[in-house]
């Protein structure tokens, strides 16, 4: 026990979230199997996978909801099963669906929750949430007659009451619109300054407009871990070019291209093509002339992380 | 603790279902105790309040299920649970509190009854010549009683996020260990069985507590009810970690 325990006091300074050989099997299926990664002090880490990947699940045994099947995860050095209570009052949860008391009034409800999390200076911690988050104006309201996009920041106000070390946000921008969506990715990246923060999302412009790193998983397993740019740089060498015609072609018709490593259907007269180099461009104004198609519009859509993520997790 | 206590008193106090339960608590056993003819004061002319301490424990049943329904359901519906659970306090912590919340509710319910108590040692004649002894052996009996029920109530609640269907199971098991059990010493088929089983109904200590005499054995029957139901909810809470 003594030893792993200094081990981890050297990571403390550095390492926020440390994950090992994490797993959590629902009856005969591992939800999450085996990961591990590590997340420095600081950093805002976008958990990237389509529906039902793992992530939540993850979350959860994070956050000490539910305790892993195997495996072992620390957050800023403590274990979160053995000191389970610990790390909870250093983490910041917002869960997937942002549960919260309908009939309750923002203030009240946040004054519980400072309870719950034994502050002693209550009202400076309500302020304090209300502000960095922006629900002041409304205050007063019933938390059930708030819109969707306050009612999103209630629940961030309630994750970051404690002025926790750590922040959990499970799909914290789900079901807001775009405006909203701006305002919190704003309010999160400025939380990020001072605070480790895993935010979950299956929407790739998101990472990339908050994150440093992005971990992607998909049926339990990680299958990328890097920061951003690396991430795009797999994708590099991959082009698409989207295609449309003046007349209506079959796709036989443009098997066989140089360069061209498939092509995709959009309809009759509209085709995309996948490849290596931009030299497919070429490729394709060649076999229209000869055939005297007529090209009505030729664009390269440059490979983002989208597609990286359509590759990592198909 | 302390925090979820506060929280449960004041969502009970602050919603209208909570009047409404306890007005038609206080308006149903004051009817039977002064006006409904047969069993009313007036008729028994009995200086005490058996007709209420009769009644109680069935009007009760509903009151304290009504208290208890939403306490652990509302929180799985609502998906609170796991707000709630991912705070520094623990699942005893939060269960205590509810627990808590609700036994001081039903006193708080309990308590204009009071006023028919001091009614009636009024009437007395000469004024205030009734059995102390008993009046407050009664109330203490329905105060453990009504802990009870919380107790059977927490544990419905816990085992199910819709609010109906925790009132019912909370209803059906209380009449159980009411009524049903204590019915059982009744059967002559049954004899001694019958006897050892009427034991264990709340009934049968409710009476003897009622009485006015305080049997150690009947304080630890309660205790033990209260704390096995507590253990049970606390494994149902806990079974989202199974």
């Amino acid at each position: 026990m003594r030893q792993p325990l200094n081990l981890l006091l050297l990571f403390l300074q550095t390492v926020s979230i440390r994950v090992e050989n994490l797993a959590k099997r629902y009856s005969s299926q591992w939800a999450v199997d085996r990961i591990s990664f590590d997340i420095p002090k600081g950093e805002i880490v976008g958990f990237l996978g389509p529906n039902g990947a793992g992530k939540s699940t993850t979350m959860k045994m994070l956050t000490g909801y539910i305790p892993p099947t195997e495996g072992k995860a620390y957050m800023a050095g403590l274990d979160v099963e053995a000191q389970s209570k610990e790390v909870r009052s250093i983490t910041g949860y917002l869960p997937e669906h942002n549960p919260l008391y309908l009939d309750m009034y923002i203030q009240e409800y946040l004054g519980f929750v400072a309870h719950l999390n034994g502050l002693t200076q209550v009202p400076k911690a309500i302020a304090q949430a209300m502000e960095l988050t922006q629900i002041g104006s409304e205050r007063h309201k019933k938390i059930g007659q708030l819109s969707k996009g306050y009612r999103q920041r209630v629940g961030l106000a309630q994750a970051l009451i404690h002025s926790p070390e750590i922040l959990i946000l499970d799909e914290p921008t789900s079901g807001l619109d775009p405006n909203q969506v701006q305002e919190m990715r704003q309010v999160i990246k400025t939380l990020g300054q001072e605070k480790t923060v895993l935010l979950s999302t299956h929407i790739m412009q998101e990472v990339q407009a908050m994150c440093d790193r992005v971990i992607i998983i998909n049926k339990g397993k990680i299958v990328a871990d890097g920061g951003i740019a690396s991430l795009q740089s797999q994708g590099q060498n991959r082009f698409t070019v989207w295609v449309e015609f003046s007349q209506a072609l079959s796709i036989d018709d443009l098997q066989g291209l140089p360069h061209c490593e498939r092509v995709e259907s959009l309809g009759a007269t509209q085709f995309r093509f996948h490849g290596h180099s931009l030299d497919l461009r070429s490729a394709i104004a060649e076999r229209a002339k000869t055939h005297n198609w007529t090209v009505l519009e030729m664009r390269s859509e440059s490979s983002s992380l989208e597609d990286v993520f359509r590759q990592l997790t198909a | 603790m302390y925090a979820i206590f506060l929280k449960e008193i004041r969502s009970f106090l602050g919603s209208l279902i909570g009047y409404i339960v306890m007005g038609v608590f206080l308006v149903l056993s004051g009817l039977f105790t002064w006006f409904i003819e047969g069993n009313n004061v007036f008729d028994l002319g009995i200086a005490g309040l058996p007709t209420l301490f009769g009644l109680a424990p069935y009007m009760l049943i509903f009151l304290v299920s009504a208290v208890t329904m939403r306490s652990l359901s509302e929180e799985k519906r609502l998906g609170t649970l796991e707000t709630l659970t991912t705070r520094p306090v623990s699942d005893l912590g939060i269960i205590l509190g509810k627990y808590g919340a609700a036994v001081a509710l039903i006193a708080i319910a309990l308590l204009p009854t009071l006023f028919y108590a001091y009614s009636i040692a009024q009437l007395a004649t000469p004024i205030g010549n009734i059995d102390y002894g008993a009046l407050w052996g009664s109330y203490f009996g329905l105060i453990l009683l009504a802990a009870s029920y919380a107790a059977i109530g927490l544990f419905a609640s816990s085992t199910t996020d819709n609010q109906i269907v925790s009132l019912i199971i909370s209803m059906v098991l209380s009449l159980f260990f009411f009524e049903v059990l204590s019915l059982l010493g009744d059967l002559d088929w049954l004899d001694k069985v019958g006897k050892s089983l009427e034991w264990f109904s709340l009934n049968f200590h409710y009476e003897s507590i009622s009485r006015g005499v305080l049997d150690t054995r009947d304080l630890l029957y309660f205790g033990g009810f209260i704390t096995l139901f507590i253990a049970f909810t606390k494994t149902q809470f806990e079974s989202r970690k199974w």
